[in-house]
Order: structure tokens, then sequence, then C-alpha cells
């Protein structure tokens, strides 16, 4: 990809961004991506974003944390060393298995929490030592950032943007990555 | 204004009249002769069969070993011995016949206060929403009060069948009423400073009175705020709410001690009160979503719309969740430390209720769980009465399970003196908490959040 234009709208408020979204939509123009200092509720279904998949990934994530829960306590405490559980000396995973519920229900949980993190991390390209995509550093305070690529009249697009409330509109070059 | 239509009127009406011919159907047919008892028996013995299986098969060699005893002792003893063994036998057919006499009684008690506790758990729900001041329920305050109607004359049901089963009937639900019992039993002497009948009485009218006080100024501060200029009444109900609120969590629990835990006078579990919370809020909450997409199917709250649904879906999905999580905790502790007199409460549910015992489970947790997980789900009227309907069931259930095995103990059965009654009482829950709504505007038009609540969006 080579290096292409785009337009930099910048907002001060939640709000008037969720309302400048979908005036910019109902103008049937791309936002490439939009950046903000805190999760904007409902902005995804604006901005017209596939839902997200992260629920599959977790219900999946829940699953493994199950599975090694049952496999570890059955190893640990019915086949290396078998226990003698509240006096009944059943030796058996099933007839034993309250007492391994709340480690299931833990591990479920916490596979599923972390794992999910991490996966979300990836997905959106962040690990450690990983330089900063974000064009600029005032979207961690408190000011969002729409990025739109232009294709066609730049003038047009400026002037809607303005209408919508942005305090500042930038056109840049765009290196590819 | 919601009218009563006169087709559900006629509706609930024919439900009254079905159950009371299901109840008197069930009292008639449940005297039953020394002989008859004996002869049932026998059969039984023969057959096996059926969810009685296990226990009478249990019996039958509890029987075997009476006899081996009584003939290992009738070759020294011979008569006397003999004798005893049909003192057991006679001790059993009596036992026997007196659960089959407790059955019409137990049903009409666990079916009345199922629909007692929708109410009340509803009463609850009300109270936590004005005094949190929460922003996204005010359009269902109307539904709300009008479920809360049905707590007067249900309660009173509840504790006028607790106290005649000791009075007129032969101690059918509460064997501590029974002087006789008290008088060969020690543990029960003990706790005879809480468990009689007097003090069951003067408990359930204060509960009552003051669970019926704090719906009754409630519902009149939510009408007068409809027509006033300032937001006196608001300000007054939120006060009575945050007082009900604590009065509640302490009369509640006492409340499941006395009408449901004493039904096994020897047996105690220190979080059933919650446990038993747990289950009417879920059951209230439910019955709300209910009505709530009943009324909107038929024209009426079209000021609710899906993002009222999903809240009170979400709510029925966690509370599932916490009911499961309250009815493991007292289920593991006492599976865990295995103390007799603990234990007995499980052992005989999973010796004679094995499939109610552990079907409740999978109706009011994984169901629940798997259906209202996904955020869309929540949002399909269809799929939310499918779910609540099965929460209901579950939780009627899980009633049954409270009651039945102290009172009828293997001879249960879901027949008609059980549908019967929850037709009686499901009729009368719906005549009227619908002539409730038909009393009073489906909106609460003044009250001070009701602007966020209608432009609510999850």
């Amino acid at each position: 990809m080579e290096a292409s234009k785009v337009i930099h709208a910048i907002y001060t408020d939640d709000d008037v961004l969720m309302s400048a979204v979908k005036k910019v939509k109902a103008a049937k123009h791309h936002i490439e991506e939009i950046y903000t200092p805190f999760p904007v509720h409902g902005l995804d279904k604006a901005m017209g974003l596939a839902p997200t998949r992260i629920a599959i990934t977790a219900f999946l994530y829940g699953l493994v944390g199950l599975t090694v829960a049952i496999t570890m306590m059955n190893f640990i405490m019915i086949e290396d060393w078998p226990q003698d559980i509240g006096g009944k000396p059943s030796f058996s995973y099933i007839e034993n298995m309250p007492a391994f519920v709340p480690i299931m229900f833990e591990l479920t949980v916490f596979f599923a929490a972390h794992l999910m993190v991490i996966t979300f991390y990836l997905r959106s390209r962040m690990w450690p030592f990983k330089e900063a995509e974000n064009p600029d550093p005032r979207t961690t305070d408190d000011h969002f950032l729409m990025e739109i690529p232009i294709h066609g009249d730049v003038k047009e697009l400026s002037s809607l943007l303005a209408e919508t409330g942005a305090v500042e509109i930038n056109i840049v070059d765009k290196e590819a990555h | 204004m919601y009218t009563f239509s006169s087709k559900l009127k006629t509706f609930s009406i024919l439900l009254i009249i079905l159950g009371v011919i299901g109840v008197g159907y069930g009292f008639m047919t449940s005297h039953k002769s020394f002989e008859q008892v004996e002869h049932l028996l026998a059969e039984e013995a023969h057959h096996g069969g059926g969810h009685g299986e296990a226990m009478s098969h249990g019996e039958t060699k509890a029987h075997d070993n009476h006899g081996q005893a009584a003939q290992a002792h009738g070759d020294s003893h011979g008569h006397d011995a003999a004798h005893g063994h049909e003192d057991a036998h006679k001790k059993h057919v009596e036992h026997v016949q007196h659960q089959i006499a407790n059955r019409p009684w137990s049903a009409l008690y666990v079916a009345a206060f199922f629909f007692m506790m929708i109410a009340l758990g509803v009463l609850a729900f009300y109270a936590i929403q004005i005094a949190s001041q929460a922003g996204w329920s005010p359009v269902l305050f109307r539904v709300m009060e009008g479920i809360t109607a049905y707590l007067l004359p249900g309660a009173i049901i509840v504790l006028l069948i607790a106290i005649a089963s000791g009075t007129i009937g032969h101690y059918n639900l509460f064997i501590w009423m029974d002087p006789e019992v008290v008088a060969h039993d020690k543990l029960i002497q003990g706790k005879s400073g809480w468990l009689n009948l007097t003090g069951f009485a003067i408990r359930g009218i204060i509960f009552i009175a003051g669970w019926v006080t704090y719906r009754h100024f409630s519902r009149k501060f939510s009408i007068a705020q409809d027509e006033a200029d300032d937001n006196k009444n608001f300000k007054k109900s939120f006060r009575i709410a945050a007082a009900f609120l604590v009065f509640f969590i302490y009369s509640e629990s006492m409340m499941s001690w006395d009408w449901i835990m004493s039904v096994d006078p020897h047996w105690f579990s220190t979080l059933f009160g919650w446990y038993v919370f747990a289950s009417m809020f879920v059951s209230g909450i439910t019955a709300i979503a209910l009505i709530t997409i009943y009324l909107k199917s038929k024209g009426y709250l079209e000021f609710v719309n899906a993002n009222h649904l999903h809240d009170v879906a979400k709510f029925m999905f966690a509370i599932s969740i916490f009911w499961t999580y309250l009815w493991f905790s007292q289920f593991m502790l006492i599976w865990y430390s295995n103390i007799p007199e603990e234990v007995t409460y499980f052992v005989s549910r999973f010796n004679d209720y094995k499939l109610p015992f552990l079907g409740m489970v999978a109706l009011n947790f994984i169901f629940p769980l798997l259906m209202l997980m996904n955020a869309d789900y929540k949002r399909m009227p269809w799929f939310v009465v499918m779910t609540g309907i099965v929460i209901l069931f579950g939780h009627y259930i899980d009633i049954f399970n409270m009651i039945m095995p102290a009172t009828v103990g293997d001879r249960w059965f879901i027949g008609i003196p059980e549908i019967g009654s929850i037709l009686l009482f499901a009729g009368l829950f719906i005549f009227v908490v619908f002539t409730a709504l038909s009393k009073a505007p489906l909106l609460a038009k003044r009250y001070p959040l009701m602007k966020e609540s209608e432009d609510f969006h999850y």
C-alpha cells in the first residue's frame, strides 16, 4: 500500500462525536478509524462495524478452563494421590464432584477472562514494546479523533466535518503500515 | 387505562373453578382406610415400579429384616417378638396413611406459597427500584404495583392453610403443631418457644401487616404523584421503600423458617432465608416480564420497548445464577460435613425426589444460563416468554421440593391435587392482578425519573 491522504477531525465530546458519526455515515463517507480516550457506548453500531466475535472466543476459553479444572483435579485428587474427601472414601471423581465445583467455576472464569483480554490485545495489534499507532496523543486524554480517507472533494468533506462540530480538521499523509 | 378484558376474566374464573374441582377431588380421595393402605403397600411390594421404587424396596428390605429379627427372636421368645413385628407393620401403614392424607394439603400449600412469593418478590423488587432511584424501570412501575396487589389475599391464604392444617386438619403440614408428637420429641420441645401455634399466627400476622402496609402506602403515593405539582409523594415513597427493605429482609427470613423450614422441625440451614429469597425474587422478576409482554401484545404499554425488556431479562439471568449459587452453597456445605442431623434433608431428596431435585437445577440454572446469555435473545419477547415459563415451572418445583419430602415422603406425584391447586391460585392471581392493573393508568406519568426511563437505551 502506498501513502494516502486522510482527514483527521478532532472532537472534544463523546455526544458530539456520536452525532457526527451518524451525519458522516449518512453522507456516505467511509470512516477508517476513531480514536477515543474511553469506550463510547454504541459507537461500533453507529460506525457500522461488524459485531464482535470476542464473546464466542470467551465461551470457548471457558470450556478450555472447565476441561483443565476437571482433568487437573481428577489427576491430583483421584489418580495421583487418592484423597478421602469429606469422610467419603469413594475415590470417584463424579461422587466427589461437589467439592470440585468451586475450582471448576474459578478456572472457567480465569481462563475466559485472561485469554479474552490477551486475544483482544493481539487482535488490536498491541503487544509489549509496540510503538503506538495513535496519530495524536491528545486522544489518550480528552479528545476524540475521526479518521476519514480522502477520495474526491476535500473541501466538501471538510465543511461537512466542521458543521458536525469538529474543533480541528487536519489533512495528513498517512504512512501505510 | 387498561380494561380487564372479559375473555381473560372468564379464563381466570374458569381456572379457579377447575382448580376448586381438582383440589376437592384431591381431598375427597385422600382418606384411605387402614385396610386400603395395607392392600396398596402389599401390591407395591409385589410390583415395585414408579418413582417410589427405591423407597418401597427399602421398606420391603426393612420389613424383611424385621421379619428375620422376629423369627430369630421367635425361637427364644415366640409370642412377644411376633407381636413387636405386628406393631411395626401397623405403625408403617399408619405412617403411609397419614402421608396420603397430607398430599392435598401440601399440594394446596405449595401452590398458594408459590403465587404469594411471586407477589412478595415483586414488592421487594419494586422497593429496590424506588430506594435506588433506578432510571430504567419506572415505565414498569404500574405492572409491578398490579402484581403486588395479590400479596394481601395470597399471604393470608398461605397463613390460613398453615393454621388450618394444625387446627381443623390432622397436622398435615407441620408436625410440631401436634402436641402428641412434641410430647415424645426432645428436639421440638427445645424449640417450642418459637415453634408454637400462637407464636406462628402472631408472627404471620406481623409479617403480612408490614408488607401490606408498605404496599398500600407506596401505591397511594405513586397514584398521588400522577396529579401532583411537586415531588413530595416521590420523596415519601423513597423513604418508606428504604424502611421497608430493612423490615423485609428480616421478616422474609423469619417467614421462610416459619412457613417452610419448620416442616422439617429437626433440620435447619442458616442461609435458608436467602435461598427462599432468591427463588421468590427470580419468580417475581419473571412474572413482571411475562405480564409486561402480555400487555404489550394487547397494544398497551406503548412506552415500553426492547431496551426495558432487555434489562428485565438481565435480571432473570442474573438472579437465576444467584439462586444456583445459594442452592449449591447450602448443598455443598451439608454434603461436605456429612453430619447426620443435617444431611438427612438431602438424603431424602436424593432417594425419593431425584428427578424434581436434580431436574430443577437444569430448569433453574442451565436452561436460563444458555437461553439468556446472548444479548440479542434478551430483546426477543417470545424468547423471554419461553424461558420465563421454564423458570416459573422450575421454581414451583423448588417449593415443591422444600415442602413435599417432609409431608408426603415418597408418596409424591404431580397429579390432580397439584395441578388443581396450581390452576386455582393461577386463576386467582390473574383475576386479582389484572383487576388491580385496570384501576390506574399504566404510566406513572409524573414520577421524577420517568423521562429517563422512557428514553432509556441499554
